[in-house]
């Protein structure tokens, strides 16, 4: 921060002045494990009680705790770490953040000052290593800025477009007195992120959609990072306008799934419906996307006669995949404000009978049904994992639920069948789809909620990537409940092997699984099996009645598949349809889209 | 998209003359993919507190827009500006070891001077040139000096600045 130095206070260590900082910047749980660089925090964690620290069992689990406390509550989300390995274990979830543009402040230990560059034991250059994993990191060389870069490192990473932030903090900076001053005001020296909208741009942006005949709102995470009210306010103006609405996958509950102009989420596995909507588009209105590869498809064929409205914090985000026609740099709440204001400003009538006609269009894609699959009732049907996350998500309604997910076949089927009405209450690793995200993450959401129902939709495979926070859980007694898809396979790669690599499914079979329901037992939790389609309600409410964590290991339909499925290279009007469609293809995928990921 | 014309840009980004900000700017670049054909930074301010990098990359339009945007997103960057967007002057010096004696060396000797080339050392069988322009006036005298018996090179790289009264603020 700039300009004078606030009134300062000597504190008896570095340690206590960076709690004390903590706290000033609204911490009240920091997720951490400890080590020899970090044992003056630790000493002085043990003598305060205002900052609960939760004792994770890797460090990674400790990044993606505190990205699903910050993704829940809206906060920044704290990280406390020690030197070398326990830092380098922190690195995928430093990612992790950065993609999905979670704010983080992640605190690692490093060894004192003069041994930096010494290769000296638990020495690791983390600010070299973490510099593009993170938003931005900082090496405290000096006691006296030790606490200015506390409370910079927190409004770098709430601000703009939200991003961890690293601070690595020598023994000695920790272990030495150091000045004390509270948070000022003053804005930061060079980093100044641009919230407020462009108004002639604005203008011109109702100016289009008022004009627009076949108009869509595609909306993502960024109206998430800009509060529930952003959320609020994006549905106030898609009733407004009486437009479609499609979310990402980050931006699910920004807009109510029941509400009848949504679309269901586009992209690689989005919805006939909001696939098409987008390639049919002549206005594409996009708030807090960032026109990811999962959800273009091939550039050149993606919304080809539309023109394109972009809104996002971060201009490097604008015109850096596809271009468009109006960019306008803001915070999405402001910008949604501003758009709702000029639309009833602007006096030009919009054109309801074309509307009407492309919502008729619309409703013969939704006609399609593309999410359809059939589900056996005969007593000892194998279950389909469709079905078992919409038996999930009724026996879950009405509760203050929270859902988390690991990364394959079992995620998509979560975006797609469970539904979500508000923002804050969906986390996924879509950016750089972590396996091994979602109980750690759920692990965050509970200890932020803690009466709330919070449960990690998980894969087989993906759930044995951080299983050792099942003791974290047990430790706390946070009744996180994880609800395997237990198909036997790494499913969304057996998927690809299928489509693209003629059913050669190397390496994607779980071998060996453990017998999760004794896993749940050994690690102080209950575990339950729903083996076939009579069992599954009585898990799922069994599950959601038990005041502990449980493990439920859903058996299903080992050879299931994601529909509808755009294949890589593909255009969204070159969807593959389930096997519950006639017109279900086989996947022309080119060589060039083979290389794709 | 239509436009793959390639262009060349040159840079100028002030920044916060912090620990690790250069690799910061350098690991955008190598991260991303982009080029760098030419990278040079120094403190500017007189206390120190802020540095200019003047980078000199190739790319469509839409390319160097993003490397732009990229740069500005940086925490401790004040400002980046594309000097390439209007009239400005770049410059860089050389400094040029020519080993030779007999006619190679009068002729050597002949063309630095038409050149403006100084001499900053010389001894009977070698001369070190100083000289300052333009990236193609110093790929020129080098050329040339090739066959008169060029031995060591070293260059600064571009430095840059707006014609007229506009800054970088
Ligand atoms: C850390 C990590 N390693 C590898 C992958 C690649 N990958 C994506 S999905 C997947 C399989 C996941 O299997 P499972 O958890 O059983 O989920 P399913 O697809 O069967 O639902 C793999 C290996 C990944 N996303 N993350
Ligand atoms: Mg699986």
């Amino acid at each position: 921060m700039d300009g004078t130095i606030p009134a300062t206070e000597q504190m008896n260590s570095g340690a206590e002045a960076v709690l004390r900082a903590l706290k000033a910047q609204g911490v009240d749980v920091i997720f951490g494990y400890p080590g020899g660089a970090v044992l003056p925090i630790y000493d002085a964690i043990f003598q305060q009680t205002e900052i609960r620290h939760i004792l994770v069992r890797h460090e990674q689990a400790a990044v993606h705790a505190a990205e699903g406390y910050a993704r829940s509550t809206g906060k920044v989300g704290c990280v406390l770490v020690t030197s070398g390995p326990g830092a380098t274990n922190a690195v995928t979830g430093l990612v992790d953040a950065l993609m999905d543009s979670i704010p983080l402040v992640c605190l690692t230990g490093q060894v004192p000052t003069h041994l930096i560059g010494n290769d000296a034991f638990q020495e690791a250059d983390t600010t070299g290593i973490t510099r593009q994993a993170t938003k931005h990191n900082y090496l405290v060389k000096k006691s006296a800025d030790l606490v200015r870069v506390v409370h910079e490192a927190f409004h770098v990473a709430r601000t703009g477009r939200p991003g961890p932030v690293v601070i690595d903090l020598p023994k000695d900076i920790l272990i030495n007195p150091a000045p004390y001053h509270e948070p000022t005001a003053k804005v930061h020296r060079s980093y100044r992120p641009r919230t407020e909208p462009d108004t002639a741009k604005i203008k011109e942006a109702v100016a289009l959609l008022k004009r627009a005949k076949h108009p869509v709102v595609y909306a993502g995470g960024g109206i998430v990072n800009a509060g529930p009210e952003a959320s609020r306010l994006l549905t106030e103006f898609v009733r407004l306008t009486g437009m479609p609405c499609t979310n990402t996958l980050m931006g699910l509950g920004t807009f109510p799934a029941s509400d009848p102009q949504f679309l269901g989420m586009l992209g690689m596995h989005g919805t006939y419906e909001a696939n098409l909507t987008m390639h049919g588009a002549d206005v594409m209105l996009n708030i807090g996307a960032r026109f990811d590869d999962r959800v273009t498809g091939r550039l050149n064929a993606f919304a080809p006669s539309s023109k394109k409205i972009h809104i996002d914090i971060d201009p490097a985000n604008i015109n850096k995949s596809v271009a468009v026609d109006i960019p306008i740099v803001a915070d999405a709440c402001n910008a949604l404000k501003a758009l709702i204001e000029a639309w009833n400003a602007d006096p030009t009538p919009q054109d309801k009978d074309a509307l009407a006609q492309w919502w008729a269009q619309i409703d013969i894609w939704r006609a399609k049904q593309s999410l359809r699959y059939t589900q056996s009732r005969d007593p000892g049907s194998i279950i389909k994992p469709q079905y078992a996350i919409e038996q999930l998500y009724k026996a879950t309604r009405g509760r203050e639920t929270y859902v988390t997910t690991e990364v394959g076949q079992h995620q998509m089927w979560a975006a797609q069948y469970f539904k979500f009405e508000k923002p804050n209450r969906w986390m996924t690793s879509g950016g750089l789809g972590t396996m091994g995200y979602g109980l750690p993450a759920a692990m965050g959401v509970q200890v932020a909620h803690p009466d709330a129902l919070v449960i990690d939709i998980a894969g087989e495979a993906s759930i044995l990537m951080n299983i050792q926070e099942m003791s974290t859980l047990a430790q706390y007694r946070l009744p996180v409940k994880v609800f395997i898809l237990n198909n036997h396979y790494m499913g969304m790669v057996r998927q690809w092997q299928e489509l693209l690599h003629g059913s050669r499914y190397s390496n994607s079979y779980s071998e060996a699984l453990p017998d999760f329901v004794k896993l749940a037992d050994s690690f102080h939790g209950v575990g339950l099996r729903a083996e076939t389609v009579d069992d599954l309600d009585r898990v799922i409410a069994e599950m959601i009645a038990t005041d502990k964590p449980v493990i439920a290991d859903i058996c299903v339909d080992e050879k299931e598949n994601v529909f509808p499925m755009i294949p890589s290279g593909a255009a969204h009007n070159q969807m593959l349809l389930g096997p519950e469609h006639d017109d279900a293809g086989q996947p022309a995928v080119t060589s060039a889209g083979k290389a794709l990921v | 998209m239509p436009d793959n014309h390639l262009r060349s840009a040159t840079i100028s980004v002030l920044v916060e003359n912090e620990a690790g900000v250069l690799a910061r700017v350098i690991g955008l670049f190598s991260g991303r993919g982009y080029n760098i054909d030419s990278l040079t930074v120094a403190p500017v301010e007189r206390d120190g507190s802020k540095s200019r990098i003047t980078v000199v990359t190739q790319g469509t339009d839409m390319v160097i827009e993003q490397i732009k945007a990229q740069l500005d997103r940086l925490v401790p960057v004040y400002k980046v500006l594309d000097l390439t967007e209007g009239p400005h002057l770049s410059r860089e010096l050389a400094l040029i070891k020519v080993i030779g004696i007999g006619e190679k060396r009068q002729e050597a000797l002949r063309l630095a001077d038409a050149f403006r080339a100084r001499v900053i050392d010389a001894t009977t069988e070698s001369f070190t040139f100083e000289l300052t322009g333009a990236t193609d006036k110093l790929d020129a005298f080098l050329d040339l000096m090739r066959p008169l018996g060029l031995a060591e090179v070293s260059r600064t790289g571009v430095a840059a600045i707006a014609r007229g009264a506009k800054t970088i603020g």
